[in-house]
């Protein structure tokens, strides 16, 4: 496993955010993620997760707090979004694959429209990368008739093409059959050997407990606990962080 | 055979009743037939359609100037086939293309069968009736060409090659009308099936941008842009087009000062156009709502603009769901031209009227009907077929998939 540096890569401080609707859905989270580390998120159903995750690439926007994501810091200013979801990739529950391009072109999409890299070198890059996640045979096909872990395999590998510094998992395996789960963990693991910084909020306590640099928890829109997975999962500093493993363990 | 007899026997007598109902269809069916060859080869007169067939195709087209058409039907016709063989040329990546499927041969036949018997039926003049066989050659041979020679054509040589369309549009459009150095041939002098088609093709193209800017602005954040799109939606769809196209032609000559108006048969295409771009807005807005959030939030998430994410990922995937509504639409859009003949514009059913009216073909309007509805289908039949294969070209899921 690397050892991350001491640079910041992102710096979420008391992030409050209100959904149109008027539910607070973040209530003073904070996070900060050096370089080439891998934090796991946790926690309960509901507690935010996924909204704070979203706000680091702009997704979601917040009323309060701020947050800087590879020294550039997130307002309103359209700009500043663009560069910043270049540096950050993202990998959804729901692989979010695009339907209507082959694999192939799903990974080369973004890179030749937003970087305005020649298509044959993206081309090359992203046969490398689907190497990598070990579907190179499946290029020409269409997510469609991929299998579930096979598309997040896409996913994660449309995500490295844009080389992004940043990597954001929102739950990667939770909508896979236990079977697919290894092999996207395992795509995932390799990848965290790498300089790649990573965010993952997931539940594979395996996972976190193997891969991660540190384990968070959040509750009701907080970070409630912040700990090396040793410690996190065996000698947790907060009362609701020991409710939270007693119902996962 | 036997085995067909036998199939037909089970699929239509297995029970008694259902004998008995496929005796009655059957029955029914064949009178039906029956009754009708006996009009059409007996009763009918033809001569009305013979007679008038080119004023049926291109309304009062001065004949010294006519050679344009045939012109831009060569130009099409080309361009058909090569896009056609083109196609095959480039199957989808996901799978292996036949040079000459079945159905491609079929429709080759089906096509001779139509230029060399039409144009007998019509007891045209050799030299026209040598016309549509060269067209048909023409048609077999750019399709056979861009059979064998398109696979060599790069991704931007296809791309150049698409644009060959709007060129041809564009070049169609001067030859009709004239200038450039052409005689001039005003649109008053315009008719028939090319007015059908003119008016039409200008309604579909330019209802198509304006529909889904209007579905575009109808789920726009902002309220403006939104309101506006659901006003001018609303309104156009509870107006009837009849009503419409009267105002156009009243109203349009007041609101834009002298000489701006355009003429009255490009009024009437412009009034069809905003027409049909409401109920097209409709159909897209549909495609759009069918398409997941998480479409839009992948593509912004690895840095597309929102210009960028629509063109690349949203539209093309919500327009794939919108295309069979949008079809229909461009099809009782066709239909529509014929409430044309009521602000006295002489397209298809315009040009009918004019003939039947004439007393040397009285009572003739069986046969000119006939046609017309022969025509109108076949326009709407090859939109149908268009379309079908586009969808499929179109459909990632289509195929069988892996396991
Ligand atoms: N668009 C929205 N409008 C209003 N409330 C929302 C919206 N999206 C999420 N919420 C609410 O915000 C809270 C946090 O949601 P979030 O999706 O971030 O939770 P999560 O921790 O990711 O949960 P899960 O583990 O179920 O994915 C939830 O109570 C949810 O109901
Ligand atoms: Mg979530």
């Amino acid at each position: 496993m690397s050892q991350p540096s001491s640079e910041l890569m992102i710096e979420a401080r008391a992030v409050e955010k209100w959904y149109p609707n008027g539910f607070q859905a973040l209530r003073g989270a904070s996070l900060t993620v050096r370089r080439g580390e891998v934090v796991v998120i946790m926690g309960p159903s509901g507690s935010g997760k996924s909204t704070f995750i979203r706000t680091f690439n702009a997704l979601e926007d917040f009323q309060k707090g701020s947050i800087t994501v590879d020294g550039i810091v997130l307002s309103d200013d359209l700009r500043n979004i663009d560069a910043v979801r270049r540096e950050v990739g993202m990998v959804f529950q729901q692989f979010n694959l695009f339907p209507h391009l082959s694999v192939l072109d799903n990974l080369t999409l973004a890179p030749v429209l937003v970087r305005k890299r020649p298509k044959a070198e993206v081309e090359q890059q992203a046969w490398a990368l689907l190497e990598r996640v070990g579907i190179a045979e499946q290029a020409g096909k269409y997510p469609g008739q991929l299998s579930g872990g096979q598309q997040q395999r896409v996913a994660i590998a449309r995500a490295l093409c844009m080389e992004p510094r940043i990597l954001l998992f929102d739950e990667p395996t939770s909508a896979l059959d236990p079977e697919m789960v290894r092999e996207v963990l395992e795509v995932m693991q390799n990848l965290a050997a790498d300089d790649i910084t990573m965010v993952v909020v997931t539940h594979e306590v395996k996972f976190a407990r193997h891969v991660a640099h540190r384990v968070v928890l959040m509750a009701e829109g907080e970070v409630v606990e912040e700990a090396e997975p040793e410690v996190f999962f065996t000698n947790p500093s907060h009362q609701r962080t020991r409710r939270f493993l007693d119902q996962i363990l | 055979m036997n085995s067909q007899l036998r199939r037909l026997r089970a699929e239509l007598f297995a029970t008694p009743a259902d004998a008995a109902l496929s005796l009655v269809l059957i029955t029914l069916l064949g009178l039906g037939a029956f009754g009708f060859l006996r009009w059409a080869l007996t009763q009918a007169q033809w001569a009305v359609v013979r007679v008038n067939s080119t004023l049926f195709a291109v309304g009062r087209y001065p004949v010294e100037q006519q050679w344009r058409l045939w012109l831009l039907t060569a130009l099409l016709v080309a361009a058909s086939g090569a896009t056609w063989g083109l196609l095959r040329a480039h199957p989808r990546p996901d799978r292996t293309g036949v040079r000459w499927p079945r159905n491609d041969r079929l429709a080759v036949g089906l096509l001779a069968l139509i230029a060399l018997a039409v144009p007998w039926a019509l007891a045209l003049t050799l030299a026209i009736q040598s016309r549509w066989w060269g067209l048909l050659l023409l048609l077999v041979l750019c399709r056979w060409l861009a059979g064998r020679h398109g696979a060599n054509l790069s991704p931007t040589g296809r791309r150049l090659a698409a644009l060959v369309w709007p060129v041809i549009y564009l070049v169609g459009m001067v030859l009709i009308s004239g200038g450039l150095g052409l005689v001039t041939v005003s649109p008053s002098e315009w008719g028939g099936l090319m007015l059908t088609l003119l008016a039409s093709s200008f309604a579909i193209l330019l209802c198509f941008p304006i529909g889904v800017l209007l579905a575009l602005g109808r789920r726009s954040d902002l309220p403006l842009l939104r309101w506006g799109s659901v006003l001018y939606i609303e309104f156009i769809r509870g107006a009837p087009l009849i009503t419409l196209l009267f105002l156009g032609q009243n109203i349009l000559g007041f609101l834009l000062p002298g000489g701006l108006a355009p003429e009255r048969v490009w009024r009437a295409a412009w009034v069809l156009t905003f027409f049909a771009a409401a109920y097209l807005a409709e159909a897209v807005r549909s495609g759009l709502a069918a398409v997941p959030r998480g479409q839009l939030e992948a593509a912004r998430s690895l840095g597309l603009s929102y210009p960028k994410a629509l063109q690349h990922v949203v539209l093309p995937q919500a327009l794939r769901v919108a295309l069979p509504a949008m079809v229909g639409q461009f099809i009782s859009l066709l239909q529509d031209t014929t409430l044309l003949s009521l602000i006295g514009l002489l397209e298809l059913l315009g040009t009918a009227r004019t003939v039947m009216a004439n007393p040397a073909f009285l009572g003739r309007n069986g046969e000119v009907y006939l046609t017309l509805a022969l025509l109108f289908w076949g326009c709407c039949a090859a939109l149908g077929l268009g379309s079908r294969a586009l969808e499929r070209r179109l459909d990632p899921h289509a195929v069988p998939s892996a396991t």
